[in-house]
């Protein structure tokens, strides 16, 4: 990257840093305002936003409704009823000891943020966090991913035209401006992406005690408990549901898509066949599901698929057209789990299926991975939906369905372990880019000499009653009554 | 670790040329092959001192900037350190194994080890007062009241919170989900390490430990080396307490530490320095490990002139020399007040401290010494420096040999001196002087977010000001430190003073994985949600997204209907 991209750079930080500290940004009326011109520019730039989405990976309008625009107009909508509530300085408790006195937890913006988004949700994971940023009352530098340019340059096009231009930015670019931007100090870093860069991205944070959050991703379990099925019916929704949470979530290109199924052995058929018949309904046509983002990440998921040990073991699909980037919905069964395809976040539209003997077998499959983003289990088992909960360790856990506990505002969404760290939507983004302040008032009024020095034991005696919460042998020892 | 001998100053500002400084370079190029993060570390230490802050004014003074050299020093130690450690591996497996058999995970356990470790305050108060003083010299008063007690405290609040922390939290379902029910579960992380400082040795411990038993989990504390009969303290009690094949206490210095930074863990929690905070974080980076960093600052003092002037005085007083002799992370670091109210200020700080610590506090029993001959000598460089020895207008002794400085007052320090750019972190208290108080906002904000901001005032608009322009990791208006000792609140910083909070019950926050579950039913069956597209669909889900009752009840129809 040349010097004068870099000064360009400096120069678009600098103007955040100084929009910032010139105050405006704290006000409620500033956040409101920047929170209703993003809900007009998702309103208004409706039809561009689809097909700057279509020609980055080819999603149906449906989807990128369903997906991100539509969820983004529900978390402005919720932020901005909520502004009010979240800013609220919080009274808390004081501990008798310190009376009088009062104590509150106010919230105050962090400062300066950055926030690197993905390229499979591009416009949703960049908007998300920038609701909860300006909630909180930062300034926000924003860098969307370059392998989806299209939603790149719809953000810069637009976020200055509906917002505050010199407190929101978005910055393009590859990887050497996401370098750039991380030699310069942030008040919070949120980032979204693969474990390898967020490593990068953290180290760097930590030459300026950058806090940062950490979205990643993870291999996503399925639990299918046959079992618990009340009748074809459940079969039939769950079996809807997980083609919803694998192939129509931008081909299985999310990270909390499904990335693998785990059924006891004699419900497999029956899965298989379900999942068969329901693939073709749901897709006559190609174009209702969303393509390979990129040649690179077409080719990794080809070798996947053409491994010489995993090759046996597709059922369904399998299909791959290099000049569309398209690959068809394929289903494997029980590839060998030192694959590739096993060992590896898939991300993308291969589903294999691993028999277990019993379905409480898959406890022990999940603990046995890296912490995944979410754990999904369809069954009507209260034991085994508490054991799932008790014994497994995600970012989240979701029963008889998936991928829609990201709409859920009340939920905190965020990994744990390898699947990241920090959590937002909702409240939680507000808190994400907010420090809470502790602020405690006292008077002048009570005034205990026995906290100061010169120290005798009476004064250690007096202090372990306090410390006891033993106010009347307090007061008998303070008047000389006890000793 | 926080000093920066002047030699070693010099080194650093003669290489300006090279981006490594040779040392380093001759180790990592003759020397054996360095780990990739320790050798982006030592770039990084090359580096930063020369990264200029084009948004702070004072670019020299960032905390970044000075002590990175004696990092260095410790890396390049490390790297030529034979090896044959394999016990911080051995520790943490032994660790993962009781976490994954969750043995730490029943609320019985948990409950047990914090009540052992109130049996332990209360039956080796006299053991753990006797190393405090052996280390610090700290008076049993200050031991009792800023270590002891308040460790007791902790441990009773959290075996009290603990189950209404443990059970989960229940969501208002969304429509958009129908029919739904969710909930927020807090698991433990699993096997965390603990590094803390040597001021506060005890609690510093003991406290995040507190909240890491509450929460679950598996716990490696590494009590600071600078304080080493503490140290030696804990290693020895703890296990005669708590259950010691899930809560280990390892004692060591730079060497250990960074074995014990090379593990993968859950969670790592740091209480010390900026400096080594951000090698604690570039090591964590590693294993995609979170952090929570408890730093310090200059947290400052304003004393407005309408004050309880005695009262006020008093407070600052215990509050600075009263913790620590001022070796405290949340003690105050400098006092701004206007130029009229400094010798009425000053006249009652004398007043005071000779009520305090008598009229030669060398000789106070109640006053502690400077941990070490290394900080002895960096706070008395600090008032030597030409432009600083004539400020001082109370106190000034020292004795070299019982690590002793007296409580030590200086007006209108200039403010490019150390003293006013570094943090402090000792007996000596600069008192900066403003025409009007409404001025120490700008002051303050020059600065780095501190740990801990105060404000004396009885002037209501001056305090909501105060709040609402200071961005610091706590505030306490009319009083010093006590906001420590109120377990509602969350104690930790922000910016340079760190990230993360704890105690109470964000202690267990801090150690905990929010986990949401979610749990729908298999009725409510939306067609609008699946391929393939249509118009109609794309109406209700419209709806359905945004919470239309309308249209969750044509959806729960099954609208739009489908053609087989």
């Amino acid at each position: 990257m040349g010097t004068e991209a870099a000064g360009e750079l400096g120069a678009t930080v600098r103007e955040l840093r100084e929009a910032y500290e010139g105050g405006r940004t704290r006000s409620v009326a500033w956040r409101q305002a920047q929170l209703r011109g993003l809900l007009r520019l998702l309103r208004e730039e409706e039809a561009a936003a689809f097909q700057a989405l279509h020609r980055d990976l080819g999603k149906h309008y449906a989807e990128a409704y369903r997906d991100e625009v539509g969820v983004l107009i529900k978390s402005t909508n919720g932020a901005l009823q909520q502004l009010g509530k979240w800013m609220a300085p919080e009274r808390v408790w004081v501990p008798l000891i310190a009376w009088p006195a009062t104590a509150q937890v106010v919230p105050e913006p962090l400062g300066v943020v950055l926030v690197f988004s993905c390229w499979n949700v591009p416009l949703g994971l960049s908007l998300e966090p920038l609701i909860g940023a300006i909630a909180a009352g930062n300034a926000v530098a924003l860098k969307p991913s370059e392998l989806s340019p299209c939603t790149a340059k719809f953000l810069a096009d637009n976020i200055g035209k509906y917002m505050d231009a010199s407190a929101v930015k978005v910055v393009q670019g590859g990887p050497e401006v996401g370098e750039q931007l991380m030699e310069h100090r942030w008040d919070k870093v949120l980032f979204t992406g693969s474990p390898r860069i967020a490593r990068a991205v953290m180290a760097a944070a930590s030459r300026h005690l950058t806090p940062v959050a950490l979205e990643l991703g993870g291999k996503c379990p399925c639990i299918f408990d046959g079992d618990a099925m009340a009748s074809a019916r459940d079969v039939q929704v769950s079996v809807n549901r997980i083609i919803a949470g694998k192939w129509s979530s931008c081909a299985g290109q999310a990270c909390i898509a499904i990335d693998y199924v785990l059924v006891e052995e004699r419900f497999a058929p029956v899965l298989i066949k379900v999942l068969k018949s329901t693939l073709k309904r749901f897709f006559p046509e190609a174009d209702h599901m969303a393509r390979i983002v990129n040649e690179r990440h077409f080719k990794r998921l080809s070798r996947l698929l053409k491994d010489k040990d995993v090759a046996p073991s597709v059922l369904h699909g399998g299909a791959m057209d290099a000049n569309n980037l398209y690959i068809e919905p394929t289903i494997l069964l029980n590839p060998p789990l030192d694959s590739a395809i096993m060992t590896e976040e898939i991300f993308g539209p291969l589903l294999p299926i691993i028999t277990v003997k019993k379905i409480e077998d898959s406890i022990a499959f999940v603990k046995a991975m890296p912490k995944p983003l979410a754990v999904y289990a369809f069954t009507r088992d209260a034991a085994l939906r508490r054991r799932i909960v008790d014994e497994t360790s995600s970012g989240s856990v979701t029963f008889n369905d998936a991928v829609v506990q990201y709409a859920i505002d009340g939920l905190p969404f965020g990994g744990v372990g390898q699947s990241g760290f920090g959590q937002y939507h909702g409240k939680y983004s507000f808190d994400m880019f907010s420090h809470k302040k502790a602020v405690m008032k006292r008077g002048y009024l009570v005034e205990l000499s026995l906290r100061y020095p010169p120290w005798d034991e009476s004064k250690v005696t007096l202090m372990r009653y306090l410390y006891r919460f033993n106010y009347f042998a307090f007061v008998l020892s303070f008047l000389g009554l006890r000793r | 670790m926080r000093i920066v001998s002047r030699s070693r100053k010099r080194e650093v500002s003669n290489q300006t040329n090279s981006p490594i400084h040779p040392a380093i370079r001759r180790a990592a190029c003759g020397g054996r092959r360095l780990p990739p993060y320790i050798k982006g570390l030592l770039r990084l230490a090359a580096r930063c001192p020369r990264r200029s802050y084009p948004h702070r004014t004072p670019p020299p003074t960032h905390p970044s900037a000075r002590p990175l050299p004696s990092v260095a020093s410790c890396l390049l130690r490390e790297l030529h350190r034979p090896r044959p450690l394999a016990m911080a591996e051995e520790v943490v497996r032994e660790l993962r194994a009781s976490f994954a058999a969750e043995r730490t995970r029943p609320a019985e356990w948990r409950a047990a080890q914090l009540r052992a470790l109130v049996k332990m305050v209360d039956e080796k108060e006299a053991d753990i007062s006797a190393a405090l003083h052996e280390d610090l010299a700290k008076p049993h008063m200050e031991s009792y009241l800023h270590e002891i007690s308040l460790v007791k405290a902790s441990c009773q609040f959290a075996i009290k919170g603990l189950n209404s922390w443990m059970k989960p939290e229940k969501i208002p379902a969304a429509i958009t989900t129908f029919p739904s029910s969710a909930q927020i579960v807090a698991e433990p992380l699993g096997v965390v390490l603990i590094i803390s400082a040597w001021n506060y040795p005890f609690i510093l411990s003991i406290d995040p430990v507190i909240g890491a038993i509450a929460a679950g989990n598996a716990v490696v504390l590494k009590p600071s080396e600078i304080a080493p009969a503490t140290s030696k303290m804990l290693a020895k009690l703890l296990p005669e307490y708590v259950d010691s094949s899930c809560i280990k206490v390892v004692e060591g210095g730079v060497p250990e530490t960074t074995d014990l930074l090379e593990q993968r863990w859950d969670k790592i929690f740091y209480t010390g320095n900026g400096t080594v905070g951000r090698i604690v974080m570039a090591a964590a980076a590693k294993h995609l490990t979170p952090v929570a960093l408890e730093l310090g600052g200059k947290c400052p003092v304003v004393v407005d002139s309408n004050v309880d002037l005695h009262v006020t005085a008093k407070r600052i007083a215990v509050g600075k020399w009263g913790c620590n002799n001022g070796q405290a992370c949340i003690a105050p670091d400098y006092i701004i007040t206007t130029k009229s109210f400094a010798p009425q200020l000053v006249d009652s700080l004398k007043r005071v401290l000779t009520r305090f610590y008598g009229e030669d506090p060398l000789q106070s029993a109640d006053l502690s010494r400077i941990v070490n001959s290394k900080h002895f000598q960096r706070l008395t460089d600090l008032i030597e420096e030409k432009k600083v020895a004539d400020k001082i207008v109370y106190g000034g002794q020292t004795d070299e040999k019982r690590l002793k400085i007296a409580p030590t007052v200086l007006l209108d320090v200039p403010r490019d001196t150390a003293l006013m750019t570094a943090e402090i972190f000792g007996p000596l208290l600069p008192i900066v002087t403003v025409e009007k108080i409404e001025e120490c906002f700008d002051l303050i904000n020059s600065k780095t977010k501190p740990l801990a901001a105060y404000l004396f005032t009885k002037n209501k608009k001056l305090q909501e000001d105060f709040v609402a322009n200071i961005s610091t990791g706590g505030m306490l208006i009319n009083d010093i430190a006590l906001h420590l000792a109120n377990p509602y609140i969350p104690f930790g910083g922000v910016g340079e003073s760190g990230m993360g909070s704890y105690h109470g019950k964000f202690g267990f926050d801090c150690f905990s994985h929010k986990k949401g579950v979610l749990i729908r039913g298999f009725g409510g069956e939306a067609t609008a949600r699946y391929p393939p597209y249509t118009v109609e669909k794309q109406k209700i889900l419209r709806g359905l997204i945004n919470g239309s009752f309308i249209a969750l009840i044509l959806a729960l129809l099954g609208f739009p209907r489908e053609k087989r």
